[in-house]
């Protein structure tokens, strides 16, 4: 009986939290996910930086500027990490979402009253606010610090189309809901795509464009035809909407925020204040 | 400088010896079989690279036309809008204006189509009878019973559409052909049914 105690102590000696994580350290698995272990030296660190597919977007090393606060606001961190949230609250969504004229405004409305979590569609919408805000402050902020100069004015160039695309994510999940509002906030961003040249029916040279008395470009052919998929904004626009908000603009973002990211880093880091 | 000049003829006139040539094995190898000649290699690349190209141009033409289908299930462009006498002078038709998007006004002379969309952002005016005006909800543009504007941010007077009679006598609108007044379009007989 004693002898057995003996052992158990023995065994539970083993087990001693130092000791588990010891043997966790040593396991295959473990070395095969973390290859440089314990990044206690600079050596390792950047190695860890290198080695990692997520952390090699980040510089190895920051300047002790690029993390105060009072010099980057953080509105690209803030910005990120909204894109972020809105993608997962936005996959959340699309479970219970149907974009069609028959079930589009009442799935919305179900959203809220029916689904536990009611505020789901509430932290998409809040959320994509302040995305554009963060945006916009992040911009604001990288002007203001000359941020924007070269060598960095590739990656500015990159921003100002990550930009728009949140704009156009913002103006296509207008759409969504399916309310008045937004059908005629769309009818009237869309009606500019009347103007443009040549590809729009009342865009400036669109009229030059004819097969002896017909038309090329009129409605049912031009730009803003492509966007809505019909004369008008009806099941067509919704279903385009819904399709370009969900997976092709985030798509093309998620593409120029790595390049954006890497960018930083080969050239140079976040900026120093001047 | 002289010296030198006088020197250096006499250093690069002499033919340095001629380095020994190695013996190309050219007449032993055997000849390779199906040699693409190098000129007409060039002419092959150059057919490669065109019927790629055109071969990726065909791709994005079709692609691009992909994004346009051939049927729309919207309201079809021309409509019968029944029979004249169901109109009386000086009132505005607004059966049409849910399904089709137009008013149809009759004065004194005749009939003409009014389209339903505000010629400022393209939201739906209101008919207000009291007022005798068509008022939009969105930004307040106001338009007189012609079509033509008064108040408001629009900048130009609503469109017609095209009217006539049909053969079993029905009004046929057909919003395929629209007349603008700013262009000078409302003389068109085309864009008032004369009755």
């Amino acid at each position: 009986m004693a002898n057995i105690t003996d052992r158990l102590k023995e065994t539970l000696k083993a087990l001693s939290p130092a000791k588990v994580g010891e043997y966790i350290q040593d396991s295959q698995i473990y070395r095969s996910i973390f290859r440089v272990g314990v990044p206690d030296s600079d050596r390792k660190r950047m190695l860890v930086m290198l080695g990692s597919v997520f952390l090699h977007l980040h510089p190895v090393k920051v300047r002790k500027s690029g993390i105060r606060m009072r010099y980057t606001w953080c509105m690209g961190g803030i910005t990120f990490f909204l894109f972020l949230v809105l993608t997962f609250t936005g996959l959340l969504l699309m479970f219970y979402y149907r974009p069609t004229l028959e079930y589009a405004y009442v799935d919305i409305r179900d959203l809220r009253e029916q689904v536990p979590l009611g505020i789901m569609r509430e932290i998409h919408r809040w959320g994509a606010h302040a995305m554009v805000i963060a945006v916009w402050l992040h911009m604001y902020r990288v002007f203001m610090t000359g941020s924007y100069k070269p060598p960095r004015e590739f990656n500015w160039n990159v921003g100002v189309i990550l930009l728009v695309l949140t704009l156009l994510l913002s103006f296509t999940g207008y759409l969504l809901p399916w309310d008045q509002l937004a059908i005629w906030a769309i009818t009237v961003g869309s009606n500019m795509a009347r103007a443009t040249p040549f590809a729009g029916h009342e865009g400036p040279g669109s009229a030059l464009l004819k097969l002896g008395d017909i038309p090329l470009v009129n409605n049912a052919s031009d730009a803003r035809f492509a966007l809505l998929g019909g004369r008008f904004v009806g099941e067509g626009a919704l279903l385009r909407f819904y399709v370009l908000h969900c997976v092709g603009l985030p798509l093309v973002a998620g593409f120029l925020m790595a390049i954006h990211f890497w960018r930083i880093r080969r050239d140079g880091g976040i900026s120093g204040p001047l | 400088m002289s010296k030198e000049d006088s020197a250096a003829p006499s250093t690069t006139a002499a033919p340095p010896p001629a380095a020994p040539k190695p013996t190309a094995p050219k007449a032993t190898a055997p000849p390779a079989k199906a040699v693409v000649p190098r000129r007409s290699f060039i002419s092959w690349m150059t057919l490669a690279w065109a019927a790629f190209t055109a071969s990726m141009l065909a791709a994005a033409t079709a692609t691009t036309r992909f994004m346009f289908p051939n049927v729309l299930f919207e309201p079809p462009p021309t409509f019968k809008a029944g029979f004249p006498d169901e109109i009386q002078i000086g009132q505005v038709d607004e059966r049409f204006k849910q399904k089709f998007a137009v008013w149809l006004v009759r004065d004194n002379n005749g009939i003409y189509a009014l389209s339903t969309v505000c010629t400022h952002l393209g939201c739906t005016p209101n008919w207000l009878e009291a007022e005798q005006k068509f008022k939009c909800p969105c930004h307040g543009s106001g338009y007189y019973k012609s079509g033509i504007n008064f108040e408001g941010p629009t900048p130009r007077p609503l469109e017609r559409y095209a009217i006539s009679l049909a053969d079993d006598g029905q009004i046929l609108v057909d919003k395929s052909r629209k007349f603008q007044y700013e262009k000078g379009e409302w003389d068109n007989p085309a864009s008032f049914l004369k009755l």
